[in-house]
């Protein structure tokens, strides 16, 4: 993306005035979206931004500039701005030579998005469309959107890293919206992984419309959801995003060592069932959360956050590493070039256990099964925790039975962690957007089917 | 500076015969701090700029962007955009907005005392808002931050049907997160002021919201379930009438997505609420002399004594149903398409104080946080659930802070069960205001 020997020089530029650290990130980033709505392709978008960010580290303060202007002129400007707060900073430090330059480029098997005609992304949701309208006369709304990106980045710094890496994600979702006597109902689906157009190979997307249509309609008849503290079963497909938000922020070195994190201190301590065993996995492949390399230039890891309930260890960037002299765990990540770093998480799920998912069911005398949760919020520092149900229905005497409305269900993260009382061995990755501080990143949560002892169910129904 | 006008026009003046393009060019300058325990944790600073383009050929849609404003870039997305225009469906209704006669509020909206002060003094202020935050309680531990930021930002859009708009706009701000703890217990407050000018900057506003919100919940208790009347403090009504405004878009509205569709006239909400939109109204930090596509920013009365009178139209949405634009066009960005939607919403305030309101109250709770707003509320079926915290009101008093509980009810429902309006009328950096609001029918979720 740039010479070496530039890279060299902006760096140098930048400790120029002292620092302990300097990094550059040069980053291009092109992507495509299409939307259907209403049966009509309303408009592609597309585009490029590229640029570079900057920033010396000197203690605990971090100088951070950028700019879209990638001339010699430009970058050196940045370092300079970065470096600014260094003025008075008498250390200095050696910069380690460049290690040779690590490049993880794309599988040449994959599909570059570019490189496939517009028209054929736009036949994939026209066929969810027609595929969702077909699933009844009850669907009135159908909308559906393709986008696909190619991320290049490279990321230097003064400890001696040279790491060139390309990202290419695909995602596709619909929307389905079904019109009955009890008013209008919305069903959703996404699919998105770090893959090319090749995605669409394995996947079924009329099933997908079906899938999005069907939740719809069958909503249509759900009764308001009860409130008050009733055991709740997360299906393996929906819940994910519970432990991102009950335990995976609180798990970030940033917030811990802030001791704004409920699990400060607690390492080597009982935080969760037995059952628990958490991982923070930037490796599985294609997932939402995948890459070669974080933002930071570390190779991405597979790291055990909560082994059989017990603490290991947090997640951590290259600024908290360097805070308490331990390695980044590869959890560095950035939204754009226009972004510093900070600890993010990858994909974070729990791992499978032994009963089946109908012997947890059938082993529930009533309660909530669900089968699909939509966004949440946490308090890292309190545990506190919300989040929708998307798609949920009552078990009453250890079977599924009416569909139910929409709410959202709250708690706190270290007691739902301790009172899961039950884990399946089924299994399942959905993707998300994480946001943090303003910064959103793509994120994969997982988990199999299980089921905690009472969570607080806020509908409008008497429990 | 570049002058995006001149760039705007550039490209607006390169529409071929029946061809439609409109350009909107960004250029910010903005700075971000950051401090932790007296010392800077970061200092960002920054200009950036880009462009979106849109082209509309044979009535089908187009959009392209670049994230720099270099000639190169720019011919690059007008080709991309033209390209892009083919895949489209036809729309007989797609087109830019045309001028329409209406005259922007010409709001002096930029401040130059932000660019002009040292960064120096800058930091100062978020440290000094560390220190007077902590000073404030001594059950506030730590702060997790402290922070300043702003940011100047110019824009221009310029069509090829005559339309030339440029705003320029300068906010700053100061907030701050703090922890408190009382026994074994940790709560946190988040505390904000802006302004459009570095002077009009209010830290002791600032560290006095972080303090209180930090403390107030120390050693509540989960409450049990229950049906009460729930009264929202200004900060939690302003995100309850963005929602509510945001379902009267047009948009949602046309596409069958809002519980106001085909409403007009009808009796939506208490007699006494009247829901304005109004981005020509400088008080508001959405304010602007343009909405998003050019068209001068005005009042738009929504509901009026309890009807609803009309909807937040783009050029787009009104063409499609033959009425006027309302000035209300929103743009996700260089990268997005404009969609109508509520710039500025305020409920008009009433009478009487929130003192006032909640003494008629014999069971109630009065609302001051709440969380899972976006996963908790559906715009299409006005489903309402979120995660709640506050006081519970008992014979008109307020008694013990309550947590962990959720409120549930409907956005239609409501709209009618609105039993006062409170005269608090506060201006919130998101956009929207809000105002005490006593809403009966909660359901409250909790033991």
């Amino acid at each position: 993306m740039i010479e070496s020997n530039l890279v060299e020089k902006v760096i140098r530029s930048a400790l120029s005035r002292g620092g302990d650290f300097a990094e550059i990130f040069v980053e291009e980033k092109t992507t495509f979206s299409a939307s259907l709505d209403d049966a009509i392709v309303e408009e592609l978008s597309s585009g490029t931004a590229r640029g570079a960010g900057i920033r010396v580290r000197y203690g605990d303060t971090t100088g951070f500039a950028h700019t879209a202007d990638l001339s010699e002129n430009g970058l050196l400007r940045a370092a300079q701005a970065a470096s600014s707060l260094a003025q008075n900073s008498s250390k200095s430090r050696q910069i380690m030579a460049l290690q040779e330059r690590v490049f993880s480029p794309i599988d040449p098997l994959k599909n570059l998005p570019m490189t496939i005609a517009k028209d054929r992304k736009i036949e994939l949701l026209k066929h969810l469309n027609d595929a969702a309208r077909s699933a009844g006369s009850a669907i009135r709304q159908v909308g559906a959107s393709y986008s696909d990106s190619l991320r290049r980045f490279l990321v230097a710094n003064s400890d001696g890293v040279f790491v060139e890496e390309e990202q290419i994600r695909t995602r596709i979702s619909i929307s389905a919206i079904a019109l009955g006597d009890t008013g209008m109902q919305g069903g959703y689906e996404t699919v998105a992984m770090t893959k090319g157009f090749e995605i669409f190979q394995d996947l079924d997307i009329e099933q997908m419309a079906l899938k999005a249509a069907n939740r719809a309609i069958l909503k249509l008849s759900a009764r308001p959801a009860p409130s008050g503290q009733v055991p709740v079963v997360l299906n393996g497909l929906g819940g994910g995003v519970l432990f991102h938000e009950a335990c995976g922020h609180g798990l970030e070195a940033d917030h811990v060592l802030k001791e704004s994190s409920v699990y400060a201190g607690k390492i080597g301590r009982s935080v969760a069932s037995p059952l628990v065993t958490l991982l923070d996995d930037g490796t599985v492949t294609d997932q939402w959360g995948t890459f070669h390399h974080d933002d930071e230039g570390h190779i991405s890891s597979k790291n055990t956050l909560i082994q059989d309930g017990v603490l290991v260890d947090y997640m951590w960037d290259q600024t908290q590493g360097d805070r308490t002299k331990r390695d980044s765990s590869g959890n560095g990540r950035r939204q754009s070039y226009a972004h510093l770093p900070m600890v993010r998480m990858t994909n974070t799920y729990l791992m499978p256990g032994e009963s089946t998912p109908q012997e947890i069911i059938a082993d529930t005398e009533y309660g909530i099964y669900v089968s699909q949760l939509g966004g949440g919020q946490v308090n890292t520092a309190t545990g506190d925790f919300v989040f929708g149900m998307t798609e949920a229905y009552l078990i009453e005497d250890g079977r599924i039975t009416a569909p139910l409305r929409e709410a959202n269900l709250i708690g706190n993260g270290p007691e739902v962690l301790a009172n899961i009382d039950a884990v399946a061995n089924d299994f399942s990755i959905v993707p998300g957007t994480c946001g943090k501080d303003g910064q959103s990143v793509p994120v994969g949560c997982g988990q199999p089917t299980l089921r905690i002892k009472a969570v607080t169910v806020g509908g409008t129904a008497g429990a | 500076m570049p002058d995006l006008i001149k760039i705007g026009q550039r490209i607006a003046d390169m529409a071929s015969g029946g061809e439609e393009i409109e350009a909107y060019a960004i250029w910010e300058r903005e700075t971000s701090i950051r401090v932790y325990n007296s010392e800077i944790e970061s200092l960002t600073t920054s200009e950036s700029s880009g462009i979106g383009i849109r082209v509309i050929r044979d009535k089908r849609v187009g959009i392209s962007y670049a994230g720099t404003l270099e000639d190169d870039d720019l011919k690059r997305a007008l080709e991309e955009a033209r390209d892009n225009s083919r895949f489209a469906s036809q729309d007989p209704f797609a087109g830019i907005a045309e001028p329409d006669g209406v005259d922007g509020p010409k709001l002096n909206l930029w401040s130059v005392d932000i660019t002009n002060t040292p960064t120096e003094n800058k930091i100062s202020l978020a440290l000094e808002l560390e220190k007077v935050t902590l000073s404030k309680d001594r059950r506030i531990k730590s702060l997790n931050s402290s922070n300043y930021g702003d940011v100047s930002v110019e824009s221009a859009i310029v069509n090829s049907k005559g339309i030339a708009s440029y705003t320029q706009q300068t906010y700053c701000w100061l907030w701050a997160y703090a922890l408190a703890m009382q026994d074994d217990e940790t709560q946190t407050g988040f505390g904000l002021h802006a302004s459009r000018d570095f002077a009009g900057i209010d830290l002791e506003y600032a560290a006095q919201e972080a303090a209180y919100k930090s403390t107030r919940m120390l050693g509540a208790k989960k409450p049990k379930s229950s049906n009460l009347i729930a009264v929202f403090e200004p900060d939690i009504s302003s995100s309850f009438i963005g929602i509510i405004s945001s379902t009267l878009s047009a948009e949602a509205v046309q596409k069958g997505r809002s519980i106001f569709s085909g409403r007009v006239g009808e009796n939506v909400a208490n007699s006494r609420l009247n829901l304005i939109d109004d981005p020509s109204d400088p008080r508001f930090f959405s304010s602007a002399n343009y909405d998003d596509e050019g068209l001068a920013s005005r009042q738009n009365l929504l509901i009026k004594n309890g009807s609803l009178k009309g909807y937040l139209y783009d050029s787009y949405t009104a063409r499609k149903e033959g009425v006027a634009p309302t000035g209300s066009a929103i743009r996700g960005g260089i990268a997005g398409s404009c969609s109508p939607g509520p710039r500025a919403p305020y409920i008009e305030p009433g009478e009487r104080s929130k003192e006032e309101i909640v003494s008629e109250i014999t069971d109630g709770v009065l609302i001051q946080s709440v969380s899972g707003i976006h996963s908790g509320v559906n715009p299409v079926s006005g489903d309402f659930s979120v995660g709640a915290e506050g006081i519970r009101i008992h014979d008109g008093e307020l008694k013990e802070p309550i947590k962990e509980f959720t409120i549930a009810s409907n956005l239609q429902k409501m709209l009618l069960d609105i039993r006062s309006i409170g005269s608090d009328l506060t201006i919130r950096p998101s956009g929207a205001a809000g105002v005490t609001l006593a809403i009966g029918n909660i359901n409250l979720s909790g033991s």
